[in-house]
């Protein structure tokens, strides 16, 4: 004799449909709450004089001039580190590396440092780049700092990429005579060419977001000019905002959110960005 | 019988273009061809027939070091394309590679417009010249019987035609290198049978200017297509001989299991 189930495989179904939606809004909503909340806070901050104004004692008068073209300044510097670096060694450990089990043990430890907390980068970034190099609270050394930190994502997402393009073009390329170079180059790279600028726009953001690691190496919060080359002092966007959401003052508060909204749209027009290319090369390659 | 041989034999090129001399081939321990002997004369079909893990893709293989290409494989022997050995040292491989074009079984383009897939090969070697460029891929494309169907489009996108045009042409993109020799892993296998025997036709017209061998798990195929057959099994090359010998009167037990379907 079977028992019968106390719930019916529909109803579980059903159950599990629910839960998933609730589940779903639920994330959602947060967000919601999220961004309407800083948006009534901030969006009466934004205005030209924002984005102009060098920062000051008066809430009203501050603005993120330094701090976005601490920003802007810091990101340049840590993408000419890092891509070159972390794309062709996505090149080396997928197509010329051999498989063996040391490669497999650097595959999983590039893959546990995308993982690491960002502010033991700051600390090591502390003692390599600003104390042994001299480097000082630099914009070199904060984009070092960062290089550090985005290189693995840059590496693995690169590999994914890479092993995503079929082996069949590869053996097409080689059979017609075309060296390893050749085939990396005129087929490899542009089969995956939409999903390793995914990984460096995502990785990108997650630069633009990073406070800890530069509070540690030493963006300064007050910053009156402009950095003018890579040994500038600087400070950034994300460091602004925490230093007035540490005030007392009610306006900084009000400025924290308008920058936080300034961020926010940074990071979702370069995720939009990675998303249209993504889709743009999928379709094109239709692989 | 014997006078059809004698008649087809007279057509064969005395020439041998590819040759292999007791080759041993092994996949780590694993040995996967076994003192392969085998001559195949210049302007000729050859079909490699047998079971599914017989050697036949892996020999063909050999003939232009593909198999380089895997990791833990050793050979032994030579294999000689013009009489000389692809093997030495000397040989520059991809230099090699350019007189021997491959065709897969699935058919692989490079998701670029036709035209960028046939002018592959020219591009890699450094050709500049446009009008050569232009002149060869037209005439590559003639030659695999596409150009009529894509001469308007030739800059679409390779992967918008359909299979049996890809297989086409990834035949262009092979014979636009001038190749001497087409090697061809189940060219057709993947495909309908229309554009199987399109593929086929193309085989018979291709043979005035290449040597060519084909691996085939149709034994119709190899039969309507095919001036010589050699069969494998177990890695071994039981039989080699003419197409219509190794069909109608094998001289070996094992051979004519298989062709009779007794086996395999």
């Amino acid at each position: 004799m079977t028992r019968k189930p106390l719930f019916s495989v529909k109803l579980k179904d059903r159950i599990f449909r629910i839960y998933a939606m609730a589940c779903t809004a639920f994330a959602l909503l947060m967000l919601a709450i999220l961004l309407i909340d800083i948006s009534i806070k901030g969006a009466t901050r934004i205005n030209w004089s924002f984005f102009t104004n060098l920062p000051s004692r008066h809430p009203e008068e501050s603005g993120i001039y330094t701090a976005l073209a601490g920003m802007v300044a810091l990101l340049l510097f840590t993408l000419i580190i890092a891509l070159p670096i972390g794309i062709l060694a996505g090149i080396y450990l997928q197509e010329y590396g051999t498989k063996n089990r040391l490669a497999r043990f650097i595959e999983i430890n590039i893959s546990n440092l995308a993982g690491v907390p960002s502010v033991i980068y700051g600390i090591l970034g502390l003692q390599v780049f600003v104390r042994m190099a001299g480097l000082g609270n630099s914009i070199l050394a904060g984009s070092l700092t960062l290089s550090l930190l985005i290189m693995p994502i840059i590496i693995v997402s690169t590999r994914e990429a890479i092993k995503a393009v079929p082996d069949s073009l590869r053996q097409a390329a080689l059979g017609l005579g075309a060296t390893k170079w050749q085939t990396i180059r005129r087929i490899v790279l542009p089969a995956s060419f939409g999903g390793i600028m995914t990984g460096i726009i995502l990785s990108t953001s997650r630069a633009i977001g990073e406070t800890a690691p530069l509070i540690v190496v030493g963006a300064l919060a007050y910053v009156p000019f402009i950095p003018e080359g890579p040994l500038d002092q600087y400070t950034s966007l994300p460091i602004q905002i925490f230093n007035w959401t540490s005030r007392p003052q009610a306006g900084f508060i009000i400025n924290a959110a308008a920058g936080i909204i300034v961020l926010l749209l940074f990071t979702f027009i370069l995720n939009g960005i990675a998303i249209y290319l993504r889709n743009k090369w999928y379709k094109k390659t239709n692989l | 019988m014997v006078q059809k041989n004698k008649s087809v034999k007279k057509e064969l090129n005395p020439e041998y273009k590819l040759e292999s001399r007791n080759l041993n081939l092994f996949y780590g321990p694993k040995q996967a061809l076994r003192d392969v002997s085998i001559k195949m004369s210049a302007n000729t079909v050859t079909a490699f027939i047998g079971p599914s893990g017989c050697g036949k893709s892996t020999f063909l293989r050999c003939f232009n070091r593909m198999n380089d290409l895997i990791e833990g494989v050793r050979i032994e022997g030579d294999v000689l394309i013009d009489n000389v050995d692809i093997y030495k040292n000397e040989i520059d491989v991809y230099e090699y590679r350019k007189k021997v074009g491959m065709v897969f079984q699935k058919p692989n383009p490079f998701p670029k417009s036709i035209f960028e897939n046939v002018a592959f090969g020219l591009r890699i070697n450094g050709e500049k010249s446009k009008s050569y460029i232009e002149d060869t891929v037209e005439d590559a494309l003639k030659q695999a019987a596409l150009w009529n169907e894509v001469k308007d489009s030739l800059y679409k996108s390779a992967m918008a035609i359909s299979g049996g045009q890809q297989q086409r042409l990834c035949i262009a993109r092979a014979i636009a290198v001038k190749p001497s020799v087409l090697l061809m892993d189940e060219p057709a296998s993947a495909l309908d049978p229309l554009s199987t025997t399109k593929i086929e036709e193309l085989i018979h017209t291709l043979k005035d200017n290449f040597t060519i061998v084909i691996v085939t798990h149709n034994m119709q195929q190899a039969a309507r297509i095919s001036d010589k057959t050699a069969y494998f099994y177990m890695g071994e090359l039981i039989e080699y001989d003419l197409t219509e010998k190794i069909f109608t009167n094998p001289s070996r037990i094992e051979t004519e299991n298989y062709i009779t379907g007794r086996f395999g």
